[in-house]
């Protein structure tokens, strides 16, 4: 039963083949008898689940249809599930239960998913491997020594191990791509503005955006059409029609131009990897598309410009976590300053400390024009890159990650060899492209995400092109051995 | 750019990040490594670059001034680490 994808759960469920009850029953049980392995949830949310599952049955009874009515998903740990705990992967929010739901959770609720619960990701999202998490890191079902990826990692592990048949996550550099590469999966990183963010724990505002964690690019379209939209509680939302995503999936891809971008094929993309991509836009140029040799030339400054605004909008946004308000405060202050240097001390970890620390530096008198303002200026030189490339071309494709899943500690004792784990990925975030990463293959057993950049607003593209991607190969049916 | 243990110290202060002084060298080094792959940037002549700061260069949507939410206050101050008579806590400012 776990085996079934998102899509098929939601027809299962519509032919009555069994409840909602009954997949939402079998999942938190194989979450309980996975979840000690593999560390993906936080928190499982059995009964507010089993409660949402028979509602949605009765709903059923009564006449109610709809794809994702009764359909089973997880929620990562920073959107925000009013009386459900929501950490953000911190000691700082260990025990915070939020008043409200995200707008992404409050629609995926109203089209009737049932959340399984919140999933584990690296603290405030900083971090690519899940091992920043004051919850201890998420294991790798393809290989239980290595890390999932992150920030993301308990939305990828839980859909990989088949708990769940989607997940929500979040990008802010390629939290999504990267660990959904790492762990054979299909995830989508929608334009900034796209998707509400309201409700969702910040970290670099003009930088994170949410989007779907799943098997195939049908399943992502599902969620994306019930996540995507307006809102007005989300001051950066964009007004914009959401197209039937799912009406685009099966256009054909000839004629279509593939920008192939040179620099992300640099020496640091392992041999193995770049092969499957390469193979992969092979299959591409076999379905009638073209590929056009591009030029992104100031990609290579995309990860110092990052490590500028990414550290600058943390300093100002974590700010917020002062032991006063909501979250963690510390045993007995002796006055206000001790209250707020402890709290925050005690209650960020290591990497979200020096994240903080380097922004505070950015952004501090002296030193603005030097950082900041030259980061913000290298941002614009390379959204001019991408909009010059799709002059030329429909979609850009490439690696998603320099190589496969690694094993634990092996990037953690040095911050900078982490950060160019998303060498490859944060250009889109910088410029606020729709970006998804694809099953392409697998190198030695673990799987090979393949990357596609859309123009704003090409979500619709992007999923078209995975989908004909998906019907001509099977990498992304492909499952870990992992056994719940 | 490299960054000395005393303006580390500065900014941790400005953060409101207390420092464990047995870490304060190695928290530097760190730091220092960063700033270091950071000044990448100013190979780059950006003085005739408009700063970016929207990735999509939209403005800000404004409202009508009309009261739209609900207070509240009661659950706001339900998840708060210590509160009393509608207000938050924290230890004494003013003797």
């Amino acid at each position: 039963m776990h085996d079934i994808a998102l899509e098929a759960i939601g027809s299962a469920l519509e032919r009555r083949e069994f409840s909602s009850v009954e997949i939402t029953s079998h999942l938190l049980d194989r979450i309980e008898r996975a979840n000690g392995t593999l560390n993906a949830f936080v928190s499982v949310n059995r009964e507010g689940a089993l409660r949402a599952a028979a509602a949605a049955d009765a709903a059923r009874a009564k006449g109610a249809s709809g794809p994702l009515l009764g359909v089973p998903i997880a929620h990562k740990d920073l959107f925000c599930t009013a009386g459900l705990r929501t950490t953000c992967g911190s000691r700082m929010l260990g025990e915070f239960v939020p008043p409200y739901d995200a707008t992404v959770v409050e629609r995926l609720g109203a089209a009737g998913c049932v959340t399984l619960g919140k999933t584990n990701m690296d603290e405030f999202a900083m971090g690519s491997s899940n091992e920043t998490s004051y919850f201890g890191p998420v294991r790798n079902p393809w290989d239980t020594g290595r890390v999932p990826g992150g920030s993301s990692g308990g939305s990828a592990a839980a859909v990989a191990a088949r708990l769940a048949p989607g997940a929500t996550a979040t990008d802010t550099g390629g939290s999504i791509r990267q660990p959904a590469s790492l762990c054979g999966l299909t995830g989508l990183k929608a334009t900034y503005g796209r998707i509400s963010r309201h409700g969702m724990i910040a970290f670099a505002s003009s930088l994170d955006q949410a989007g779907p964690m799943a098997r195939s690019a049908a399943d992502c379209a599902l969620m994306l059409q019930v996540m995507a939209g307006f809102d007005t509680r989300d001051s950066t939302s964009l007004e914009a029609p959401v197209p039937d995503y799912l009406s685009l999936l099966d256009r054909p891809l000839a004629g279509l131009r593939v920008g192939v971008p040179r620099e992300y094929f640099d020496p640091g993309l392992h041999p193995g990897t770049e092969q499957a991509v390469r193979a992969g836009l092979a299959e591409l140029e076999a379905q009638g598309a073209r590929l056009v040799d591009i030029s992104l030339p100031h990609s290579p400054l995309s990860v110092p410009a990052y490590y500028v605004i990414a550290p600058a909008e943390c300093s100002a946004n974590l700010s917020r976590y002062d032991g006063v308000r909501y979250g963690y405060r510390c045993q007995d202050p002796v006055d206000l300053r001790d209250l707020y240097e402890r709290s925050r001390s005690e209650g960020f970890g290591e990497e979200v400390k020096r994240r903080i620390i380097v922004g505070t530096y950015a952004l501090s008198a002296g030193y603005y024009d030097a950082y900041y303002r030259k980061a913000q200026q290298i941002r614009r030189l390379i959204a001019e890159d991408f909009r010059e490339a799709f002059t030329q071309v429909d979609v850009i494709a490439g690696p998603a990650a320099p190589a496969t899943a690694f094993r634990f500690g092996e990037k953690s004792a040095d911050p900078i060899t982490m950060y160019l784990e998303d060498i490859y990925t944060i250009a889109a975030n910088l410029a606020g492209l729709p970006a998804m990463s694809m099953p392409g293959g697998l190198v030695e057993g673990l799987p090979v995400g393949i990357q596609l950049i859309g123009n704003h607003l090409q979500e619709g593209l992007l999923l078209n092109v995975a989908h004909r991607f998906q019907q001509a190969t099977d990498w992304h049916r492909h499952a870990p051995a992992f056994t719940a | 750019m490299t960054i000395s243990e005393n303006d580390l110290a500065r900014v941790a202060e400005l953060a409101r990040i207390r420092l464990d002084p047995a870490t304060v060298t190695e928290v530097t080094r760190r730091i220092g490594n960063i700033l270091g792959m950071i000044d990448r940037m100013q190979a780059v002549d950006t003085s005739a670059v408009t700063p970016m700061a929207h990735p999509l260069d939209t403005v800000q949507r404004l409202r009508p001034d009309e009261v739209t939410e609900p207070n509240r206050r009661d659950d706001f101050l339900a998840i708060a680490p210590v509160s009393e008579a509608g207000l938050y806590l924290v230890p004494r400012v003013i003797d």
